[in-house]
């Protein structure tokens, strides 16, 4: 196995290991829907509505959610590929959302993203080794070193760096491409990787290998993973911590065993039956969520979840439930009313 | 660690040494692109060395040989109106045909691709101002346009360059913005910003190659277009003036031999067809070569 | 025992076009009536292509086809065009992964479905138009009545999946092939049409074949399960068997690969190497270098399909 060495790009651990790699507080994102010249009333999306959360060095944090919960816009407000409307980014110490201009070029080489398409993720006109390379030459490297690092991290990756540096993106197959895509984002020397989807699109045992790797590089290189999957198996496997957002807010949090094996929230039992049964004796009877997950604009008050809660109370219409520890422990965290009676 | 098969045997695309190498390589299988193409060669040649190769001077007059048949001894293609032979006129003419075609669909080309690349990367204001300045040019039909472009610049052969350049960048500018407006929102594009590199450089590495394609096929099917507008205001008196040697020009002026001596009127009209049409089948052939490796 | 609903026999299928490829090299199955299949399968397994062949949707002009498919007694492959028009939708329809290519966006879905119903059957105007809501309002989709009018891209995802279950079950055909109709979904809205598939299978008695990659889908759905891999059908069995008892090395080493908490720390079990390029198969058993099993033999002749109890398997060293 070969050896890592920070060679390239520095990016230090400033903040010590108590520290948090990243600190996410009230992070806001509506976007606005056009309703024609003549509607008076604003409506709007609430994709992302006061997020807060936090990752450890060295962890990986799993974010699931249906569609329309708003992880993806999460990830991409982190990478600051969209701005927030508000709220606040810290990294390992520093505040995120205050840079701009030569700093934010700086600080984009502590974190780096997978995207779940691989095809539309490589450009399609450069080699593989061209695309590895372009990173690190936005940083300073030269080309020959960034060439070189290119190839080298394809050999980590699992590609033969003769047989595939020159190739190009419509000539390899699904897990090839995405590892090419990891290869691209280990260019920088990250810190914190968010893989969104990264894994979704690929046949079941390529998925194997390619989490296998990333597993390893994890160990590795000391990385920090935000792995944002609809599966809740990979998500059970790969993470350590896991947060369950629904429209745009976080409903529950913490060790992913724990949410597992006791889920205190009733969107997060009703997601953890949706997965099929393995087991031909114990086929699914009734699907434990009706109707499809909801559309965030102009969200009701009270309750996000009101409406397909199977044990929702008046109580849940009238008051927004807030995150609150579960029974003495501060790492599970769940907004639910009824949280606290059901789970003691 | 997983390696991926190294005895994998080879797959079904063949290693590329870049696109356009592989354009290249697939235009041998368009017998009619590889046919124009070999036509305007000809055209080509014949046009840039005319001034070796034609036999004689475009400018002389004879008012005693006057519309001499073709196939007369001397005159290949017999004279025009003026005595001047044909042939000469013919070759010296092209030379400011085909600069009357390519030139202002290069230069729209330019301008355009640029226009569209910051419209379509930009978005929001930006994009607006440029594309409804542009929609009020692009609302004129091009022959339109073109004339009025050329009736207030005056003629001359710079002023219908100009004319024409201006009525082709709307058009590029929108097939350009279009394509860039989709490629930006593609994840190669988000990874690309996630460098930190700056949005000029994403543009020329990123988009500006997968930008250029669909551009460059759009542009050459102008090629032809441009040539018989050029060939058009010339014979309304707006672009070159006599006794300069341009296809359309000469067609204006052999318009009053079009009853005696029909054929030598209707030659630089066939050699506006032909050139048109090879330039169309080149475009053709060079579009269906891009569409299958893509 | 009743003859079968669906006869496949030694199917090949090879695309000559621009991109070569032996997509199915001799696949055979049975479909009773009334049973549900799965072809369980990645991607270049044939599995796609066989429910395409089943229909009859490759383009003329790049496909050699060559076997037999039988369906309720018609031979599919020699059928005339006319024949084909009355029997895909009426004998035989399929449902797809992206519901939105199944739909026309310019027509509402009522107006689809009733189109679907005249095609096929004698009906007036509004004797289709009540049979339309009918299937809407059993498809479980809410306020149907309302969602007649509805075009396309008004519905969500699980919705629009709904309205193609519809379209495809309105004239209520005896074989429904389904094309990873939930891979796209969302978890919760997945296990809610593949339970309104099983309970339609019931009520209509019509067989399914079901293709997917998700093998927890296929339990949930099927009776038996054809594993497919480059082209051939590999193992077949019931869904009990299959998943406790692989008799496959390629079987075994899918089930082993599916992530599940239980391995957490420790490296998966992954299946070395990549499926082999369909236009250069190799001799002898497809999945031969690959196989953590493989013997001389396996390079060399190609397994042929046994069946032992009640399950079938193409292989010279399977598992115990």
């Amino acid at each position: 196995m070969m050896e890592h060495t920070n060679t390239f790009l520095n990016s230090e651990d400033r903040g010590g290991p108590a520290q948090p790699l990243l600190l996410v507080k009230d992070l806001k994102k509506y976007f606005p829907v056009r309703n024609g010249l003549f509607s008076r009333e604003k409506k709007f999306v609430h994709a992302v509505d006061n997020v807060s959360f936090s990752v450890a060095k060295g962890k990986t944090l799993g974010i699931v959610g249906e569609s329309g919960c708003g992880k993806s816009t999460t990830a991409k407000l982190i990478a600051r590929l969209i701005n927030p409307d508000s709220g606040k980014m810290v990294f390992d110490g520093d505040g995120v959302v205050e840079y701009g201009g030569i700093a934010l070029k700086d600080f984009r080489k502590n974190l780096q993203m997978v995207f779940q398409d691989s095809f539309a993720s490589l450009n399609p006109r450069l080699t593989i080794e061209q695309t590895i390379a372009y990173g690190p030459t936005v940083h300073g490297v030269s080309k020959l070193d960034a060439s070189k690092q290119a190839k080298d991290l394809l050999e980590r990756v699992g590609l033969e760096p003769e047989q595939f540096a020159n190739r190009y993106p419509h000539e390899l197959s699904g897990g090839q491409r995405q590892r090419v895509n990891i290869a691209r984002a280990l260019a920088y020397q990250p810190r914190l990787i968010i893989l969104d989807e990264a894994v979704a699109a690929l046949d079941k045992s390529v998925q194997a290998q390619v989490l296998n790797l990333l597993q390893e590089l994890k160990r590795e290189r000391q990385l920090t993973y935000l792995f944002i999957s609809h599966d809740l198996h990979v998500v059970h496997y790969m993470s350590d911590e896991v947060m369950v957002m629904y429209l745009g807010q976080v409903v529950e949090k913490g060790p992913v065993d724990l949410i597992f094996n006791n889920p205190a929230h009733p969107y997060t039992k009703a997601l953890l039956s949706a997965i099929p049964s393995m087991d031909p004796g114990k086929k699914t009877l009734k699907p434990p969520l009706e109707g499809d997950p909801p559309n965030p604009i102009n969200p009701p008050s009270g309750c996000r979840f009101q409406d397909r809660c199977p044990v929702v109370k008046e109580l849940c219409r009238n008051a927004t439930p807030e995150l609150k520890g579960v029974g003495d422990t501060s790492d599970h965290i769940v907004a639910c009313h009824l949280a606290e009676e059901r789970h003691i | 660690m997983m390696k991926d098969n190294i005895d994998h045997p080879q797959p079904q695309y063949q290693i590329t040494k870049g696109y356009w190498h592989a354009v290249l390589r697939q235009l041998k299988n368009e017998p009619l692109a590889i046919i124009s193409a070999g036509i305007l060669l000809v055209l080509i040649i014949a046009a840039l060395f005319a001034p070796w190769l034609a036999p004689a001077d475009p400018f002389k007059a004879s008012m005693l040989k006057r519309l001499m048949p073709i196939g007369s001894p001397g005159n290949l293609l017999g004279t025009d109106e003026l005595g001047r032979d044909m042939l000469t006129r013919l070759m010296y003419g092209g030379r400011l045909s085909l600069i009357m075609g390519i030139v202002p669909v290069f230069s729209a080309f330019c301008i355009g691709t640029t226009l569209g690349l910051i419209a379509g990367y930009l978005g929001g204001r930006v994009n607006m101002v440029i594309m409804r300045i542009l929609d009020i040019f692009y609302a004129f039909p091009s022959v339109l346009l073109a004339v009025a472009i050329s009736g207030a610049l005056g003629p001359g052969l710079s002023n219908s360059l100009i004319a024409l350049t201006l009525v082709f960048v709307p058009q590029i500018v929108r097939v350009a913005e279009s394509v860039t407006t989709q490629v930006r929102q593609l994840d190669y594009i988000e990874a690309a910003r996630m460098s930190g590199s700056s949005n000029l450089s994403i543009i020329r590495v990123h988009i500006l190659a997968n930008v250029l394609g669909p551009v460059f096929v759009y542009a050459t099917g102008l090629l032809s277009v441009s040539m018989i507008l050029a060939s058009g205001l010339s014979f309304l008196g707006l672009g070159v003036k006599p006794p300069e040697p341009e296809w359309g020009l000469m067609l204006n002026t052999l318009r009053s031999a079009i009853y005696n001596k029909p054929y030598i009127a209707a030659l630089p009209g066939g050699f506006i067809f032909i050139t048109s049409i090879a330039f169309n089948l080149l475009a053709d052939g060079i579009r269906s070569a891009m569409d299958i490796k893509k | 025992m009743s003859r079968p609903l669906l006869q496949v026999t030694d199917l090949r299928v090879e695309f000559t076009g621009q991109r070569k490829a032996q997509a199915l090299s001799g696949v055979s199955f049975e479909v009773a009536a009334g049973e549900v299949l799965t072809l369980l399968g990645e991607s270049g397994s044939g599995k796609s292509v066989t429910l395409r062949t089943l229909l009859r949707l490759h383009p003329e002009k790049n496909t050699k086809i060559s076997g037999q498919i039988t369906v309720d007694g018609h031979d599919v492959l020699s059928m005339s065009s006319k024949q084909l028009n009355q029997y895909r939708g009426r004998t035989t329809s399929m449902i797809f992964q992206e519901p939105g290519l199944a739909f026309d966006p310019v027509y509402t879905i009522g107006q689809q479905i009733t189109e679907a119903l005249l095609t096929h059957e004698q009906l007036d105007a509004n004797e289709a138009k009540s049979r339309a809501l009918q299937i809407l309002e059993r498809v479980q989709i809410p306020q149907a009545r309302r969602r007649m009018d509805s075009y396309p891209h008004e519905l969500s995802g699980g919705m629009r999946q709904r309205a193609m279950i519809a379209l495809a079950l309105v004239c209520k055909p005896k074989l429904l092939l389904a094309d990873e109709p939930t891979t796209a979904l969302d978890a919760s809205v997945q296990i809610q049409i593949l339970l309104l598939l099983r309970e339609l299978q019931k009520e209509t008695g019509m067989s399914v074949i079901f293709v997917t990659h998700d093998i927890g889908a296929a339990v949930e759905v099927s009776d038996r399960i054809a594993v497919m891999y480059a082209g051939r059908i590999v193992e077949a069995g019931t869904v009990g068997d299959i998943v406790s008892n692989p008799r496959h090395p390629y079987t075994k080493g899918l089930l082993a690969s599916i992530v599940s908490h239980e391995n957490k720390g420790t490296p998966l079990v992954t299946i070395a190497g990549s499926p082999p390029d369909l236009a250069h198969l190799p001799p002898g058993c497809s999945f031969a270098p690959r196989c953590v099993r493989a013997q001389i033999k396996c390079l060399q002749k190609q397994p042929e399909f046994e069946t032992v109890a009640s399950t079938s398997y193409a292989c010279w060293n399977p598992e115990q």
